[in-house]
């Protein structure tokens, strides 16, 4: 029993299981007991989450900001949703900016200054990200270029044949005859 | 004839922009710190907690800046080289600790060595954050003027030192 007391995180099936096979199922005071005394440690727990940050407007607009921002460390996320210890020392930075009443752009000027444009995840149009930006819009009209040209040829190659006077003469026949035979 | 050249010469393309792609590694984010003045900062030093180290101390010489941290393993890594390179006497190298424990990080310098010259705390990482710092270890090349002119992604290997840093401080010191 008092092995279980000392980790209350343990299911209460694997006590439960233990007990039943030695002496029957737990007696209801101390079922309580146990009960009370496993809140008691969950609620202790709840206290480990990460504090609100003391204003809830501030908070709104880093989140804000920061879903448009690049994590580093874990590339693919924004810093807004990142784990990493590094996004965390970055939205501090965010938030202490926010307090001292700059503005979103300069916050975001401040960024850049230090991590570059790839921070961004809606970089501005310049000399090194204009492939960026028009890439995929060349590789569409290349791509439509490419299907007129193919299209046209291929109807050139599947023009009607057009018939010889000779061969007009043999399918009116053959046309007739079939009539003729139909009737 | 056309119809085979054309599909191979757009499968050569596709092939030429995947070897690029496998050879560019993501981590290595350039810097735009790269050929501006460095930050300024005045920290604590890690050995002589009451004395601080402010970055115009160092102007007039070329010098080297390693982000380091006991918690970090790729400083392990690259640990050994830079306790030669600081044997060698050709450049000094100061650490920034980053984001560690002072007395971890004293640990470590005893059970490693100690390449610096001076190490300063970052213990929130502030300072790091204004050198673009977004990974343990980074080492930045700062010239005489205070201008930083390059920056180390990433253990300094023997490779990386040979033939990027050391030719660039030798240009810089000359």
């Amino acid at each position: 029993m008092n092995l279980v007391l000392l980790f209350p995180s343990s299911s209460f099936a694997l006590m439960h299981k233990r007990d039943a096979g030695r002496k029957g199922a737990l007696g209801l005071k101390k079922f309580a007991l146990l009960l009370t005394l496993m809140l008691l440690a969950s609620s202790g727990w709840a206290k480990e989450a990460a504090p609100v940050a003391e204003d809830p407007e501030i908070e709104r607009r880093m989140i804000a900001l920061s879903e448009d921002l690049r994590c580093l460390v874990c590339q693919n996320e924004s810093l807004a949703g990142s784990r990493a210890d590094f996004a965390n020392d970055l939205r501090r930075e965010i938030r202490e900016q926010m307090q001292a009443n700059k503005s979103d752009k300069e916050i975001v000027d401040f960024l850049v200054a230090r991590y570059g444009d790839f921070v961004l995840y809606n970089p501005p149009v310049k000399p090194t990200t204009v492939f960026l930006w028009f890439g995929p819009f060349i590789f569409l009209i290349i791509g439509a270029v490419i299907l007129f040209v193919y299209l046209k040829r291929r109807r050139n190659q599947i023009e009607e044949p057009v018939l010889s006077e000779q061969q007009r003469k043999q399918a009116e026949a053959l046309l007739k005859e079939s009539k003729g035979n139909n009737a | 004839m056309m119809r085979f050249l054309l599909p191979l010469a757009a499968f050569i393309v596709l092939v030429g922009f995947l070897l690029v792609g496998l050879n560019l590694n993501p981590r290595q984010v350039p810097s735009p710190l790269i050929g501006k003045p460095a930050p300024d900062f005045q920290l604590e030093q890690l050995h002589e907690s009451e004395k601080t180290l402010t970055s115009k101390e160092n102007l007039g010489k070329v010098w080297l800046l390693n982000v380091w941290a006991s918690w970090c393993v790729s400083c392990r890594q690259e640990h050994p080289v830079l306790v030669e390179l600081a044997k060698s006497g050709i450049v000094p190298v100061y650490g920034l600790n980053y984001k560690d424990e002072r007395d971890l990080a004293l640990q470590w310098l005893r059970q490693f060595g100690d390449p610096y010259t001076v190490s300063v705390r970052d213990p929130e990482g502030r300072t790091g954050i204004d050198f673009g710092v977004y990974g343990v270890p980074e080492t930045y090349v700062i010239d005489k003027n205070g201008v930083i002119r390059y920056k180390q992604i990433g253990p300094v290997t023997v490779e990386a030192l040979e033939t990027k840093i050391l030719p660039l401080v030798k240009e810089l010191q000359g």
